[in-house]
């Protein structure tokens, strides 16, 4: 082994890898702080492909505070943002939690770490839960839409601009609607599981006997979306129309471009399944705590290195913040 | 700056955590109430391809995300060389990635607002 060792003679400096560890830090603390790199860049490719789709449907692209307007108990009423700002809030103030608790175990005090580990995996799981109840919203849709054969999405509004339920609209008509089966034929179609509530039909009907207009996702001047007149909106209904679209999933979803649901989907999920890792990893942390471990090892060190984990989920909801639900 | 805050002791750490906590949540509450009112002058001004509006969410969300890595994660206190490859790293990497990305999209737009196929039939 002697044999093999290089001697550069500049063992004695910095960059000849002497006893010094050029980045005076830890070997775990240096990995986690370079996992954290790596996975930065994993979720900044995410949000700069949600960029890049975005400036690719930059004229119809669909409006956050519209699709995110739910507040937990208060129904029917418009909230946008509140509910996500909540979040957020809780998010930070989970990291400044944990920030304490690492700054307890600086300072050795097992009790004060405990608690503070304790109210910091309080509070990821009220995130995930409030997560989980965002995409319940999100999936079961608001208002419904309609399809158009060239795969746009429109929407409904009465004369006043306000939007209008396809439950609204509908005509319930005397016909007998089957779920198509595997059974019979074409078993490897897999089309949408269920039936929506009305049939294409039932909403042509109703909406030419009401007074009601189409909404599409073209975006106008003011940032708002195009509304059509009532000759255009009948037009379009006769015309275009191929399927009823309510709430989201993959495919299609009611609040416009089915990339957007894609990316809230596959950026929220991504970045609720870190903060579920991360509570995880805080649970384990946290009983390796009260069983004494770090008091036996005179180092709280490991407290550190959970934290920087957290603080990184918090800053990367900062970023999805931003760029899903501001800009 | 740097270790300011684990030389001075227990009290003044806290101190900071608290501080960075308020500024932290000041911003936000910004970021949310501009959201929510969209003042009119700044979405109609636009300054290179954004709205000013959108450019002041970006540059509150960098200044929180500085706030979160330099107090709560202590990269203050981490040695230089270690702040500039994870930090560097991060932020030529990304500037990098989004400009093309954008650049690219930016591009399709154009191709399909342009271009001699419809896409809306």
């Amino acid at each position: 082994m002697e044999a093999t060792v290089v001697r550069t003679g500049t063992e004695g400096k910095t960059w000849g890898g002497g006893s010094k560890s050029p980045l005076k830090a830890s070997y775990g603390k240096m990995m986690m702080w370079y996992f954290i790199t790596s996975d930065a860049l994993t979720f900044s490719a995410f949000l700069a492909a949600y960029g890049f789709s975005r400036f690719k449907f930059e004229d119809s692209w669909p409006i956050a505070d519209e699709v995110f307007s739910h507040f937990p108990f208060l129904h029917g009423v418009d909230a946008p943002m509140y509910y996500v700002a909540l979040m957020t809030f809780i998010l930070i103030f989970s990291s400044v939690t944990m920030v304490l608790a690492v700054d307890a175990g600086h300072h050795m005090k097992k009790g004060k770490v405990t608690l503070y580990m304790f109210l910091t995996i309080i509070g990821g799981m009220i995130f995930v839960g409030s997560q989980a109840w965002e995409w319940k919203n999100f999936i079961q849709g608001e208002y419904g839409a309609v399809e158009t054969r060239g795969g746009n999405i429109i929407q409904f509004v009465d004369k006043e601009g306000e939007r209008v339920a396809l439950s609204d609209i509908a005509k319930v008509l005397p016909q007998e609607r089957v779920e198509h089966e595997s059974k019979n034929g074409l078993w490897f179609v897999e089309d949408d599981s269920s039936l929506p509530t009305y049939s294409l039909e039932e909403i042509k009907k109703g909406f030419q006997e009401s007074d009601y207009l189409v909404r599409t996702q073209k975006l106008n001047k003011d940032g708002a979306k195009t509304i059509l007149s009532r000759a255009e909106s009948l037009a379009v209904i006769n015309n275009q129309t191929v399927r009823v679209v309510e709430g989201a999933n993959l495919t299609r979803n009611e609040y416009g471009r089915p990339l957007f649901a894609d990316f809230f989907f596959f950026i929220t999920g991504f970045h609720g399944f870190h903060v579920f890792s991360g509570v995880i990893i805080n649970i384990i942390i946290f009983i390796n705590v009260i069983l004494g471990t770090y008091e036996r090892r005179r180092s709280y060190e490991m407290v550190e290195k959970v934290g920087l984990y957290w603080h990184f989920v918090d800053l990367v909801w900062v970023f999805v913040f931003t760029f899903f639900y501001l800009v | 700056m740097a270790n300011e805050a684990s030389t001075h002791g227990h009290h003044s750490a806290t101190k900071r955590i608290w501080t960075v906590f308020v500024i932290l949540s000041v911003i936000t509450l910004v970021e949310v109430i501009l959201g929510i009112i969209k003042p009119k002058i700044l979405i109609e001004t636009t300054f290179i391809y954004l709205h000013l509006l959108n450019w002041i969410f970006i540059v509150l969300t960098i200044v929180k995300a500085y706030y979160i890595t330099w107090a709560f994660m202590h990269m203050e206190q981490e040695a230089k060389g270690l702040r500039r490859s994870v930090v560097w790293t991060v932020v030529f990497l990304i500037a990098y990635l989004v400009f093309i990305l954008l650049t690219e999209g930016d591009y399709i737009y154009e191709v399909y607002n342009n271009g001699y196929v419809t896409w809306d039939f």
